[in-house]
């Protein structure tokens, strides 16, 4: 087809306008970092650079508010790609310091730089911090580098280029053909081949057809669907229009849940940037291919990520799930064949139409191809957004890119694949990261939750975290997962209350069981996966709770009971004034004596005593 | 084996297969059976309650398991039934539910009639694990409605009654809300079953496995008055309650037993025995011509029958702009018993209008909402007094230890006992219109129609839940529209509304298929079937009687002659018609008036 865009001519003029904005300072406006102030730093920054006559080399400055970074808990991050720096934890009253000395006389804020935890240096450059060093990005290539609410910074980095060639081509069997060579597979969680998925939707072709990208992420601690929204909507715009054209659909959905407005914000002047480069709409670049997008905001239920619920939940229903088969590929939205993908497979999408898929098929495992975010958390030093190619394995992980446990601690597990991934152990650190390896350890990729968890965690009770909260958001449909996931909450909250029975563990086991095999969708399916690995790797931490009735990790209150030590105590009363319940009796200068009947094991009393005469068991 | 011809394995067992919607139907028609609480074959499929779970293995051998309700049949599976695995689930299916159930099956309104309960007792279910409900967990039973009962504590959520409601009546009077183990089914916003737009239809309690929903009985209070010495309990039937009341005694569905109906009656002790087919006789002569003067003199139409209380109460909550298009008659109930009060005493010796009592049999939950109807009291007292349903009458016949099945055929008593076949079809969605419509024919052209069956007006099934039959009454071209469910009198409203309708007539029964499918007749919901023998057994009445035209009916010619003068008389307006009223106060339609 012959198309009246160039794009590369497009391309050529944006990367002119962006040189002609002089001196750029990207300043992070991921939600995170707008509410450590990023707004106010844009704000300083313009009113500074207002004024400047002559840089050294620039004649003007530019702010650029971009998309998450990545290492948020960092943030506010700002990075001065011409001065090859960047600097962390920057509040408002920093930014002016930053103009005056590194911007206008070269010399940079010590102070603002990153410190890397092993080694107690700073560092400059971006690509020098481990956190980033180890990475390795494509879906999240242009986060914090360009702004996300300007087409022409994504037009500038190769955005809509893929599009072009997909329309000049005109072949959409090609197109699922590229996609199914690159090894692509769904980043939502169950990790379906993504060129397979569009090849069933395809097959149905003549129809009505709809294209939806499943934006409710809601996995706890996942924000890379966010980022993706937030920092690069152009390229989710694309992979989606990519993939209407491979099945033949001409109206696409993009559910986004409510609680992300930055997102459905950058989404829909997305939307509108790209209709008015006809990117979007009628007709796209003077082909025959129209395809309209609108945004359908979640209310932020869970269960609404799950494929059928999000479709009934377009559709103005209850998000409850449906029963598959019918696929959503033969019967999805409104009754139409639909395809709906993840945004994280929708933003690889262009990128490997534009490389090929052989250079993403280099990428990753025999069977796991390419990168994948991953959203680390926990006891590690260095948190935040994270993207590898698939089998890194979690050591590289933790140690290298997260810098290892926190506070010198021991690292003890670490949760993957969100609420319904699994936990594993020191013993999987080996363990490359892709979809069969982990699954067979009891775990998931999911969406790429990472939680890491040292010695002072207590096991039993994340599981029960978990459990509350798939429970919590369980849609109430099918009685396994609504009454099964009760039922083994009940169990858990006995066991963390020192009131667990030997035979929980058996009825834990066969209830898990058949919540996993009887329920209706993967939500029910998968709620018991984080019980179950515990089971399997910590079950002597369980066997204490029940039998000894002790918490290893000393977490769970009801197992705790503080006492003083008498030799230590110096009957100061401090302890005895802070008590809140008046547990804590004794007379000045002698040793004090906490009534354990009394005791709500609030800890206060540990907290105050100086002589540290308090212990827990 | 042809190419057509598709087959499937069940337990070993080749079976074919053309397009049945599932795997459960296969599954039955093979033979076999799975349990199931939420698959009803007149709703959409839903999959919740994972009792129909079977294991399933594709020719290249992967297995799944799935629910047999939902899954679109497939060539060359194996489909096995009872494996440990799903029978597992099963059997943890059912006891999750009773932990979270109020066990208190003797005393409870659905007992011997619960799918919980005989699932529990075919799985041997002996001891629950899990920890059950608490008195402190209880909720408040809903006894606002003055049909149907609500009780959240027997709910198993298995969606049928918001199902019921949403396609049958396109409005959502029960719905789900909040999420995990606090999901609940609940009238909207938490309100009362009175508060909501509630047409009292109860197919919601039709379709409910378990005690959640039931009839509000009155059979206490009716077995009252029949053993109070001062007071005389007239009884009238409805017509279809004589073809499915015998399903509860082992007869076959469609099987009339009008005979034995009348015969109980007695035994029980009630004093005098009508039939409410008399009164629909009586219903098309006012109706009819009420149908024939607006039609010739001009008047508004299309004329809606106004025989079923759903309908009338969801044009009052929903349509009160369109209450003139609603025939002023009342319903054969609301005629049969001021009829009775007012007569009886003048041809039956000990009556008087004080010492008698007027109780209705009927298939119809919102007839005991009709009873209540303001605009159907006479001196402050309601016409119809009790309102029994097939369902609660069948069990007033176990309790008095009457072997229903070998009763001898008895009569009901006359005058005001004797009807046509066209009273008799009063029963099935269509028969309203097609009794009218060969008593119009005489009205408006003094001959009788050539043939009395018109056929394009009757089917129950739900392909035939809207017809459209026009009719040549010599040379007046009259079209006929019959729906069954508010949602297809709903699209027949719009049609009125945005000009395109071509009827003059608009038959509703707010039931799917008409009263044989009443919500208080027997427990039929897993069986699509039932309602076309009932149906049959009503049209198999009516060809066989002498009589087949309400106008024939020597009861109703005394009637008119002794008592009424002629249709649309003046004291037949007083006693035969109503009047009807915006009741849109009080629920949520009413928001932003």
């Amino acid at each position: 087809m012959t198309l009246n865009i160039d794009i590369k001519e497009e391309q050529k003029k944006a990367q002119e306008t962006i040189q002609n904005q002089g001196f750029r300072v990207l300043v992070c406006s991921g939600t995170g970092c707008i509410a450590n102030g990023a707004m106010e730093i844009i704000a300083k920054f313009r009113e500074l650079g207002a004024n400047v006559e002559s840089l050294s080399h620039h004649d003007k400055m530019t702010v650029v508010p971009t998309g998450c970074h990545g290492f948020c808990e960092q943030g506010v991050l700002v990075v001065l790609p011409d001065l090859h720096t960047t600097y962390v934890k920057v509040h408002v009253e920093d930014v002016e310091e930053i103009f005056e000395s590194h911007i206008k006389n070269g010399k940079p804020v010590e102070r603002l730089l990153y410190v890397d935890p092993k080694t107690g240096e700073h560092v400059h450059k971006n690509e020098d911090i481990n956190f980033y060093k180890k990475q390795t990005r494509t879906a999240l290539e242009n986060n914090g580098h360009i702004n996300a609410e300007d087409i022409d910074e994504a037009i500038a980095v190769g955005g809509y280029e893929a599009l072009a060639k997909v329309l000049e081509k005109n072949d959409s069997d090609w197109v699922i053909e590229e996609i199914l060579k690159s090894g692509l597979k769904g980043r939502g969680g169950a990790g379906f081949p993504t060129g397979m998925k569009w090849k069933f939707a395809a097959a149905n072709r003549g129809g009505k057809t709809y294209m939806v990208c499943n934006g409710d992420e809601g996995d706890p601690g996942a924000f890379m669907d966010r980022s993706v929204m937030e920092g690069d909507p152009h390229k989710l715009l694309e992979g989606m229009a990519i993939a209407a054209f491979a099945i033949g659909a001409d109206e696409g959905y993009i559910y986004v849940r409510a609680e992300y407005p930055l997102a459905i914000k950058r989404l829909r002047k997305a939307i509108a940037d790209a209709e008015a480069r006809h990117f979007l709409g009628k007709n796209i670049m003077g082909s025959d291919f129209t395809f309209d997008v609108h945004i359908k905001e979640g209310a932020g239920a869970f269960v609404c990520g799950e494929e059928t619920a999000l479709i009934a939940s377009i559709e103005g229903e209850r998000g409850m799930p449906r029963p598959k088969p019918p696929f959503p590929a033969n019967k999805g939205l409104f009754g139409r064949p639909t395809v709906i993908n993840n945004v994280e497979t929708l933003a690889n999408v262009p990128v490997i139409i534009r490389k090929g898929a052989d250079w993403f098929s280099s990428m990753g495992t025999e069977t796991s191809k390419g990168t994948k975010t991953f959203a680390l958390t926990g006891e590690v030093n260095n948190t935040g957004l994270i993207e590898v190619p698939m089998g890194t394995t979690l050591r590289q992980i933790i140690f290298d890119i997260g810098g290892g446990i926190r506070g010198g601690k021991k690292f003890k597990a670490v949760q993957i694949g969100g609420p319904s991934g699994g936990c594993l152990t020191e013993e999987h650190l080996d363990l490359p990261m892709d979809y069969e390896s982990l699954q067979k350890a009891g775990a998931m990729v999911g969406s790429g939750g990472l939680v890491v968890m040292n010695e002072d965690t207590c096991i039993v009770e994340v599981a029960r975290f978990f459990m509350n909260f798939t429970q919590n958001e369980s849609c109430g449909k099918c009685v396994p997962c609504r009454e099964g996931t009760k039922n083994m909450l009940k169990i858990l909250e006995r066991i963390v209350a020192g009131q667990g029975k030997p035979e929980d563990i058996d009825v834990l086991k066969e209830l898990a069981t058949a919540v996993q095999d009887g329920s209706l969708c993967a939500l029910g399916k998968t709620a018991p996966n984080p019980v179950l690995s515990t089971l399997k790797y910590f079950l002597d931490e369980y066997k204490a709770h029940i039998i000894d009735k002790k918490c290893p990790a000393g977490v769970c209150a009801a197992m705790k009971t503080y006492r003083i030590q008498e030799d230590v105590c110096k009957g100061c009363t401090k302890c005895a004034r802070t008590c809140p319940v008046g547990a804590i009796s004794g007379t000045v200068k002698e040793p004090h004596k906490i009534d354990t009947e009394k005791c709500i094991k609030c800890g206060s009393c540990m907290a105050a005593c100086p002589f540290k005469a308090i212990v827990v068991e | 084996m042809s190419e057509d011809k598709k087959t499937l394995f069940i337990e070993g067992k080749e079976v074919e297969f053309t397009n049945e919607p599932n795997l459960l139907e296969i599954i039955r028609k093979a033979g076999f059976n799975v349990p199931t609480f939420c698959y009803r074959p007149d709703l959409t499929q839903f999959g919740a309650c994972r009792m129909c779970v079977v294991e399933v293995e594709y020719p290249n051998g992967r297995k799944m398991i799935n629910s047999s309700c939902t899954m679109p049949p497939e060539a060359n599976i194996k489909v096995s039934l009872n494996t440990q695995r799903v029978r597992r689930i099963r059997k943890t299916v059912l006891e999750l539910l009773l932990a979270n159930h109020n066990r208190e099956c003797t005393t409870c309104e659905k007992s011997g009639n619960c799918e919980l309960q005989q699932y529990a007792e075919e799985y041997g279910v002996r001891k629950i694990t899990y920890p059950t409900l608490q008195p402190e967990d209880m909720k408040e039973i809903d006894n606002s409605n003055p049909s149907i009962v609500r009780d959240p504590n027997k709910c198993i959520l298995c969606g049928a009654c918001v199902r019921a409601c949403k396609e049958f009546h396109g409005h959502a009077v029960l719905g789900f809300a909040n999420r995990g183990s606090k999901t609940l089914v609940q009238p909207m916003c938490g309100k009362k079953l009175s508060d909501v737009d509630c047409v009292f239809c109860g197919q919601c309690q039709a379709v409910c496995p378990t005690g959640a929903l039931t009839i509000k009985s009155d059979v206490e209070r009716v077995w009252d008055e029949i053993n109070n010495k001062d007071k005389k309990v007239v009884v009238q039937v409805a017509p279809s309650v004589r073809v499915a009341i015998g399903e509860m005694f082992g007869l076959k569905p469609g099987e009339n037993s009008i005979g034995k109906i009348y015969a109980a009656l007695r035994k029980i002790g009630f004093d005098l025995i009508f039939d409410t087919n008399f009164t629909a006789d009586l219903t098309i002569m006012e109706e009819g011509t009420e149908f024939v003067e607006r039609l010739t003199k001009g008047g508004k139409l299309p004329l809606f029958t106004s025989c079923c209380p759903a309908w009338v109460r969801y044009l009052e909550t929903h349509h009160p702009d369109m209450l003139d298009h609603l025939s002023s008659c009342k319903s054969p109930q609301g005629m049969l018993s001021p009829v009775a009060k007012e007569f009886v005493p003048k041809y039956y010796e000990g009556y008087n209008k004080d010492n008698m009592v007027v109780v209705s049999i009927m298939p119809c939950t919102a007839k005991k909402y009709e009873a209540s109807r303001e605009q159907l009291t006479r001196d402050g007292k309601p016409e119809t007094d009790y309102v029994l349903t097939t369902q609660e009458f069948g069990r007033m016949i176990k309790s008095a230890g009457i072997d229903f099945k070998t009763l001898e055929d008895e009569k009901a008593d006359s005058p005001f006992g004797e009807y046509t076949g066209a009273g008799t079809i009063f029963g099935a969605s269509g028969g309203v219109a097609e009794a009218a419509a060969r008593t119009a024919y005489y009205l408006v052209t003094g001959e009788n129609i050539a043939d009395n069956d018109i056929k394009p007006m009757r089917g129950v099934d739900k392909s035939s839940r809207s017809k459209s039959v026009e009719l040549d009454i010599k040379g007046t071209k009259v079209v006929v529209r019959v729906v069954s469910t508010l949602s297809e009198a709903e699209k027949a409203i719009q049609e009125i509304k945005n000009g395109t309708a071509n009827f003059q007539l608009l038959e509703v029964m707010a039931c799917p298929g008409g009263c044989i499918n009443g919500g208080g007749q027997p427990r039929s919901c897993d069986d699509i079937k039932v309602k076309e023998e009932r149906a049959e057994g009503l049209y198999a009445e009516d060809k066989g009687m002498p009589l087949r035209r309400s106008h024939e009916n020597p009861d109703i010619i005394r009637i008119y002659k002794e008592n009424l003068e002629k249709p649309g008389s003046h004291i037949a307006h007083e006693l035969l018609h109503t009047t009807y009223s915006d009741k849109r106060k009080g629920t949520y339609l009413s928001v932003g008036e």
